[in-house]
């Protein structure tokens, strides 16, 4: 059995600000990851973060993915990839399938970063090739530059729909159109606009409801919907595309706090069912610790410091640091205050205040 | 498709090709590339036939997770094409329903 | 403000000229000038930390940010931080207008190019001609380039049809 101090389960934005603070406390920290390569979704934003300095605005995800890695790795995390944890045993250890190797690892102290998975919504024809999540297309043309298609109709105008749309003209394809359910753009302004710009419809109070072709997408099928978002006859019109995605929100993966036996509780706000958490990222099972999107859905740069509480808090209840920890937890936990303020982020913060507040163990 | 060769934020290498028979036919690939993304730039997406209704299916989620674009390579079955890298010399065949783990050919 | 920016994704001219970031008659008259189209309540200060002559003010995150228009020489160094792309640089100063936005596309415009102006719908608005593309390593890939407009449609053009390839 390996055995590791703090073991971080997931090296996405969380996963990594959890496994740099841990180290630098001087815990022995061990950080898991499914993929090939540390990061998680990082790599496929190529856009600029919006926030501030310190979490890193203006620069573009994949340049902070990259300099994530390289901290972690000056730190002496020992970092596990191809490396999934497949299930959490009663006796506190976590069974891991690394390189097709079923290994036991058991630490002291756990950091669930597992992150979140996209959703998808189904209508005729949505099993058909060209049907996609909108992170399938990112991750594709950002990550290994291979275009999924060329004319794409984009479900979704939320961030994700809005930035993917934007990308996927960055590397070429044509966007022919977003559609949203609601009566007006989900995500910012800013976004839209740039989409907007280069003469793509947004049509809202739409949405899409067949897709058509005999072995893939050849047309999409959308309509108008009414104020029950159910289609209006008479609205349809067809779209020539080869490519649908969904950009239809994410969902928190909870399955490994749930087999913990953390608490859950639902936020729709934040991606539905997620463990409960206190202001130090620690779930009701005291030797676990939550953050970025598995403790609700929001930015890389929440993530980021989200993982950073839970590092810090895990290396310090292992006795690491001194009292100068505790003020760091506080500055982090002004930065997210701050980060979750404004038109987009205050609801985010009225339900995180309200898990915190349910927390209890 | 290709992304164009300039792409205007990220610098994309050069790939080496080499050399894979999908479905009986050879075909040169990009190195480096996950499955899934040598075979679009081929023009190839029908990854899998489905078991009953014998419908095709493709890329879905690109990260591992839903296991929808799983096809046969090198005579294993439910190889993930969107994580697993293209190398010299794979066979990569339709996967058609479950897959039967068959001979090399 | 209207609801355009909700509700169709851009924001309108009218609400633009409405703005408080919107620069009076008299700094127009002297010279290129920053206009700051950041409608929303983001926790976002990029830009704040960009400008060295301190024109751009900021407090805390979340507030939107504010221009000082008599501190803002119009150099642009605000547009390529703004990761929402939502500053730009106007000139009503001379006889032939001029529109600054950022671009991340390839190809690049060339200098002296003819292109079509659009607005921020990226409906045609007039022919406009490529008079400066800057493309500096501190832009981190973001270029800016700059068309001569009419004047008085200074205010609708904010984009141009983007080159195509080949062409």
């Amino acid at each position: 059995m390996r055995k590791a101090e703090i073991l971080i389960i997931g090296a996405g934005p969380a996963g990594l600000g959890a496994a740099i603070e841990a180290a630098k406390l001087g815990a022995k920290v061990v950080l898991l990851d499914e993929n090939e390569k540390a990061g998680g979704q990082l790599f496929k934003q190529i856009h600029k973060f919006f926030g501030s300095k310190q979490h890193y605005a203006g620069v573009r995800g994949f340049q902070i993915g990259e300099d994530l890695l390289k901290e972690a790795s000056d730190l002496g995390v020992e970092v596990l990839l191809d490396a999934r944890a497949v299930g959490m045993m009663d006796d506190g250890t976590v069974a891991v399938l690394h390189k097709e190797e079923l290994i036991q690892i058991a630490a002291k102290k756990i950091v669930l970063a597992t992150g979140a998975r996209e959703n998808a919504i189904s209508f005729p024809g949505w099993t058909l090739p060209g049907v996609m999540t909108a992170g399938a297309a990112q991750t594709f043309s950002n990550v290994h530059g291979t275009l999924v298609g060329k004319n794409i109709l984009m479900v979704g105008t939320g961030n994700v729909g809005l930035i993917v749309s934007y990308q996927l003209m960055q590397a070429g394809a044509n966007v022919k159109g977003l559609v949203e359910v609601i009566p007006r753009v989900s995500g910012y302004g800013v976004h839209a606009g740039k989409i907007k710009r280069a003469g793509v419809p947004i049509w809202t109070s739409h949405t899409v409801i067949e897709a058509r072709g005999k072995d893939r997408v050849e047309e999409a099928v959308i309509a108008q919907v009414d104020e029950k978002f159910q289609p209006i006859a008479g609205t349809e019109r067809v779209i020539k595309v080869d490519t649908i995605l969904l950009a239809v929100g994410l969902t928190p993966k909870v399955e490994l706090a749930k087999m913990a036996g953390c608490a859950l509780t639902v936020e729709p706000t934040l991606g539905g069912h997620l463990p409960y958490h206190n202001d130090e990222m620690r779930s009701t099972n005291a030797n676990i610790y939550v953050c970025g999107d598995i403790a609700g859905v929001e930015e890389a740069n929440t993530a980021l410091d989200e993982g950073r509480l839970a590092g810090l808090s895990a290396a310090r209840e292992l006795g690491y640091g001194d009292d100068s920890v505790e003020e760091k937890k506080m500055e982090l936990n002004a930065g997210l205050c701050a980060l979750r303020m404004g038109t987009f982020g205050e609801k985010r913060l009225e339900c995180k205040e309200r898990i915190m507040k349910e927390w209890s163990w | 498709m290709e992304t164009k060769n300039r792409h205007p934020i990220v610098d994309f290498e050069e790939k080496v090709k080499v050399e894979v028979t999908v479905n009986g036919e050879k075909l040169m690939a990009n190195q480096g590339k996950p499955i899934a993304a040598a075979l679009f730039e081929a023009g190839i997406d029908v990854f899998r036939i489905t078991e009953k209704m014998k419908s095709p299916r493709s890329l879905f989620c690109g990260i591992g997770q839903c296991n929808d674009c799983v096809m046969q390579v090198n005579g294993v079955p439910n190889v993930r094409t969107c994580v697993i890298v293209i190398e010299e010399g794979m066979i990569i065949n339709t996967q058609e329903g479950l897959g039967k783990i068959g001979e090399i050919e | 403000m209207s609801n355009s920016l909700i509700e169709k994704g851009y924001i309108e001219v009218e609400d633009v000229r409405n703005d408080s970031n919107y620069p009076s008659e008299e700094r127009f008259k002297t010279g290129a000038v920053a206009i700051i189209e950041c409608l929303q309540e983001i926790p976002c200060n990029p830009c704040k930390d960009a400008c060295p002559y301190g024109a751009i003010v900021l407090e805390g995150l979340t507030i939107r940010p504010q221009l000082i228009e008599d501190k803002c020489i119009g150099c642009g160094l605000c547009i390529a931080k703004c990761p929402g792309q939502a500053i730009f640089v106007v000139d009503k100063s001379k006889e032939e207008g001029s529109v600054t936005f950022p671009y991340e596309y390839l190809p690049l415009p060339e200098k002296g190019m003819s292109v079509t102006a659009v607005n921020r719908a990226g409906e045609p608005v007039c022919e406009a001609r490529v008079t400066k593309v800057v493309d500096s390593k501190k832009m981190n890939k973001t270029r800016l380039v700059t068309i001569a407009v009419p004047v008085e449609l200074v205010d609708e053009v904010r984009f141009m049809k983007r080159v195509e390839a080949g062409e």
